[in-house]
């Protein structure tokens, strides 16, 4: 068992710090710890999406597997901290063997989500997760990454095939009752929004998806979506100023900290930034965080990307 | 934070009128009949349904005390939107017709009677101290759903608040959960439409104590809810909006349930 108070004190994976300004960086505090996040699958994923903010990939060991001992230690310190909702993501989460008996004691206390390809969903994993659903009166939400309506709108981001083998989870799912939250990143035009955001909706209704459930959040211009498409301009950033009258609870650096293997960081999207870091223990990551990083620009514009209820708000 | 000195034994609560008039008449008869010492309404007096003028007189006349909700704060101030932070584009469709409609035909009067309301009220039941809120006691646009509400968040609630029990709404579904230390959070639904369960009554809460014990008691309503259905029309609301009135089903503003809420719904 990894002690949760004995994690390493340096990110192996992490990037010297980009050299920013940090002068006039405005801080938010963390409000409340209402979400806790787990890199359960460090950044470790059978897939290798060209999109990939943290670069993950089936060789990117930055960042290791959680073991279940040290989710269950966070899940029982997380209670004195009423946190609201656990978050499971990596990498792949089903990478990790453990990932079903760790939402069986998350679902013990409180609702939880999985931030999956849905690639790795066979008969047996779908109806053990139903049977952990069934048994718990929160609710388990399964977040399935899909960058396309189609094969070949989704596989150049995502690999050959991948289309096809997230559609057979996304079946799976649907016919043991789960109503999954079809995550798609805007890898396309914004005025292309309406029309594709259509064209998910029948496509997930041919299978027999009849209700899906569908979110589209804008892309992250760091990691490997940076060589992708473009890296952020030196003017996309959070100053002081773009925070007076802005409600800071919109961002998820106010309410949320994610477990890693190597420490505590202040969310999902910074981990590979040696100054995300906060600490090794909750206590110590529970300081205010400076947003001085080019990707807190895109949180600023959006909102809390990374929660379930929130993405692009999209015109009719 | 000041408790009011006066204690009551039985009371009556409920939010999301949504402008169901004919809906909050049968509350209010059900709940004097039923030997509620005080009524109250906890919020979202707006949106949905028709002539959202004619909620107030009854509040006022009932002396149903009543507490600003999210949707009551944007229309007293005349927001763009009514804060609830949809991003689906079907639902954002429909609450924008429904804040609309409502903004529209809400008199400034009235509009100025909502902006004065307050955001809690803290009373006694027994020796428990009660806070009665919109949403949470923290925000006026959080959602305390039964399946993503732990029991130890309820619990910091109630002691970052100072409180024995927390009355809420905003969700449209009641429920209830016990805690420790005979502490006790109630979602006390809402009676503007029905609660996503096929059936056309709504839903208020009655809190008695029977000795020292709490009792939560969520009692259905039946109204004209036909009577409101040909006003909605009438009006040019959204069939969909109807529907839900006369089927029992919400058909839109879905996106935010939870899977375990959305799974019970038809939609």
């Amino acid at each position: 068992m990894m002690a949760a108070n004995n994690l390493s004190p340096v990110p192996a994976g992490a990037t010297p710090e980009a050299g920013l300004s940090s002068e006039t960086a405005p801080q938010v505090p963390l409000l409340a710890l209402d979400y806790l996040w787990f890199q359960v699958a460090g950044t470790v994923c059978n897939l290798r999406c060209t999109h990939c903010f943290i670069s993950c990939a089936p060789d990117n060991h930055s960042f290791w597997f959680l073991d279940l001992d040290t989710v269950d230690t966070y899940l029982n310190e997380s209670k004195a901290w009423g946190v609201k909702e656990y978050y499971f993501t990596g990498g792949e989460p089903f990478m990790n063997r453990d990932l079903p008996a760790m939402l069986e004691r998350a679902l013990a206390i409180g609702p939880a989500s999985v931030l999956t390809n849905a690639t790795l969903l066979p008969e047996k994993t779908v109806r053990r997760l139903a049977e952990i659903d069934a048994g718990s009166t929160f609710s388990l939400e399964l977040r399935v990454s899909l960058d396309g309506p189609s094969a070949e709108t989704n596989d150049p981001i995502r690999g050959a095939g991948t289309f096809e083998r997230a559609m057979q989870g996304i079946k799976r799912l649907v016919e043991h009752g789960f109503l999954p939250i079809v995550t798609a990143a805007q890898v396309w035009c914004p005025h292309e929004d309406a029309r594709i955001y259509q064209q998910f909706v029948d496509t997930l209704r041919r299978i027999g998806y009849d209700r899906p459930r569908i979110k589209i959040l804008p892309s992250l211009q760091i990691g490997r979506e940076a060589d992708r498409s473009r890296d952020y301009s030196d003017e996309e950033r959070v100053t002081s100023a773009m925070m007076e009258s802005y409600d800071t609870s919109q961002l998820l650096c106010s309410s949320a900290r994610i477990v890693t293997d190597r420490g505590i960081f202040v969310c999902p999207i910074l981990i590979d930034h040696a100054d995300a870091r906060l600490g090794a223990t909750l206590e110590e990551a529970a300081h205010p965080y400076q947003l001085k990083h080019n990707a807190c620009y895109t949180c600023w514009m959006n909102g809390a990307i990374c929660s379930n209820f929130s993405g692009i708000g999209l015109e009719r | 934070m000041s408790v009011e000195s006066i204690t009551y034994r039985r009371l009556a609560a409920f939010g999301g009128v949504y402008s169901n008039h004919h809906a909050l008449r049968a509350v209010i008869e059900d709940a004097r009949r039923r030997g509620a010492e005080a009524l109250f309404c906890l919020g979202d007096i707006g949106a949905f349904g028709p002539h959202p003028d004619r909620v107030f007189p009854i509040l006022v006349e009932n002396d149903v005390r009543t507490i600003r909700g999210n949707y009551d704060d944007s229309i007293a101030r005349g927001l763009d939107d009514c804060q609830c932070g949809y991003t689906d584009p079907l639902d954002n469709h429909f609450a924008r017709i429904s804040y609309r409609y409502t903004l529209t035909n809400t008199s400034s009067s009235w509009r100025a009677w909502l902006g004065d309301l307050p955001e809690h009220l803290h009373i006694r039941l027994g020796d428990r101290r009660a806070l009665l809120c919109h949403v949470s006691p923290r925000r006026m646009n959080e959602f305390l759903w039964e399946s993503t509400s732990p029991t130890h968040f309820l619990e910091k609630l109630l002691d970052d608040f100072d409180a024995d029990v927390i009355l809420c709404t905003h969700t449209g579904l009641h429920w209830s959960r016990e805690l420790p230390g005979e502490r006790l959070v109630v979602n006390v639904g809402a009676i503007g439409r029905p609660a996503n369960d096929g059936n056309t009554h709504v839903w208020y809460t009655m809190l008695s104590l029977e000795g020292e014990a709490l009792e939560v008691e969520f009692v259905p309503v039946s109204y004209d809810h036909e009577a409101l259905a040909e006003e909605m029309r009438d009006e040019g609301l959204p069939d969909q909006f109807v529907e839900t009135i006369v089927t029992g089903w919400w058909t839109t503003c879905n996106e935010i349930l939870p899977s375990k809420e959305r799974r019970r719904g038809r939609y």
